[in-house]
């Protein structure tokens, strides 16, 4: 694999690469790099498969991460290829040529982080969300409780506790008291 | 009053179906669902002592309660010994069994599965996502009160209930009907506006008959 990711390096650029196991790697690679790099990978080192394309917003950077999960049948390593794009302006080339499957994966995105990915078919189709009117919910500046308590009427009389010291005052407390039974802090 | 005012009291009663495209709105029904009075007395008396016996519910597991419905059919706990048997359409159901959390596009489906449904018509709502939204309580897709949307007649706390509680509110749902006091359908009549009010605040994209039947 090393040797692998070396040739891939006299390659192109990439920026980092991380080792997570002996059989998940991670490189990240720059935006316009990507289809180069992954018709590269489908075709001649026989990564195959696309196993997911995910998202991770970076508020504070203002940048979202595209992970591409790519899995080879023949050495059983995957293989995540991650790009970094404007938060701005979410766009990103689609890879519906590379995997049919990936629309999906677009569709979603493109729904929950509003991403465009142009030419992606039926990419503007709502998945889960129908008739969505806010920005797309998976955004982390949008306030999930505030739209809920906005939307949907809330029943009143809720109330949490602390789960570690409801269970200690209600249901260890006989436990707690006993000096016979040993507990893990002491 | 004379013919025009009447006849403009009826427009008004009739709905006005807007989310369907306009050659479509003549396919469906624009009449409101109406209040059906008990009969006489011994008679309504024997109706909901045999409705209670013959519950059919309607297979449509909206959450992750629904998975408790599979014991219940099944020979452990053996609904059938209550005279419950699942159905497989609307039609042909009397309870629609709410199994937890329901997000915006499962309620559009619970909506008009209900509205299919035949009266008398009765609804068990199970785990407390139902009741308050639960676990879900801050989601953006998920309601928190399932009678804003339509009327229920059995909450079934727990997340999720077992099969054995399930058992208990089909029991508390039997005396109830047989009391005369499960009457949702009639509720939903009276109050058709309101819930058709809360349905379309979350429903956005309404593109159904305002009334399924
Ligand atoms: S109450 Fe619990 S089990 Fe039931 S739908 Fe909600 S989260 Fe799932």
């Amino acid at each position: 694999m090393e040797y692998l990711l070396n040739k891939i390096k006299k390659m192109i650029k990439f920026e980092a690469s991380i080792k997570q196991r002996d059989d998940l790697y991670f490189i990240t690679v720059k935006k316009e790099q990507l289809e180069l790099i992954l018709s590269y990978l489908r075709d001649n080192e026989g990564f195959t498969h696309l196993a997911f394309l995910q998202a991770v917003d970076y508020l504070e950077d203002n940048k979202f991460q595209l992970t591409y999960m790519l899995y080879n049948y023949d050495i059983k390593v995957n293989l995540g290829i991650k790009v970094y794009i404007d938060r701005e302006k979410a766009e990103m080339v689609s890879i519906h040529k590379f995997w049919a499957h990936s629309w999906q994966y677009q569709r979603e995105l493109h729904e929950m982080y509003g991403i465009n990915f142009p030419g992606s078919p039926r990419v503007e189709e709502s998945f889960v969300l129908e008739g969505w009117e806010e920005i797309p919910p998976m955004r982390r500046d949008f306030n999930t409780l505030e739209y809920s308590i906005k939307t949907y009427y809330q029943r009143p009389g809720r109330s949490t506790n602390d789960p570690a010291k409801y269970m200690k005052e209600k249901m260890y407390k006989k436990y707690a008291e006993s000096p016979k039974i040993r507990r893990d802090n002491d | 009053m004379d013919k025009k005012d009447i006849k403009e009291i009826e427009k008004q009663m009739k709905l006005a179906n807007e989310g369907l495209p306009e050659k479509e709105r003549i396919l469906f029904s624009d009449v409101r669902p109406t209040t059906v009075a008990p009969l006489n007395k011994y008679l309504e008396n024997f109706l909901n002592w045999a409705r209670a016996r013959s519950l059919w519910i309607i297979g449509y597991g909206t959450g992750c309660g629904a998975m408790e419905l599979r014991p219940l059919m099944t020979s452990r706990f053996d609904m059938s010994r209550f005279g419950i048997a699942p159905r497989p359409t609307p039609r042909q159901s009397s309870v629609f069994v709410i199994g937890g959390y329901a997000s915006i596009k499962t309620i559009k489906r619970i909506v008009r599965s209900y509205e299919q449904m035949q009266g008398p018509k009765f609804v068990i709502a199970l785990g407390s996502c139902t009741i308050n939204g639960g676990m879900y309580y801050d989601s953006y897709n998920t309601i928190n009160r399932l009678d804003y949307y339509i009327p229920v007649d059995i909450y079934i706390a727990g997340c999720m209930p077992r099969p054995e509680a399930l058992i208990a509110g089909f029991n508390k749902l039997k005396e109830k009907i047989q009391t005369g006091e499960c009457e949702g359908m009639n509720k939903y009549a009276e109050n058709f506006d309101w819930y058709k009010k809360n349905q379309k605040q979350i429903i956005k994209d309404w593109n159904m008959p305002d009334y399924n039947w």
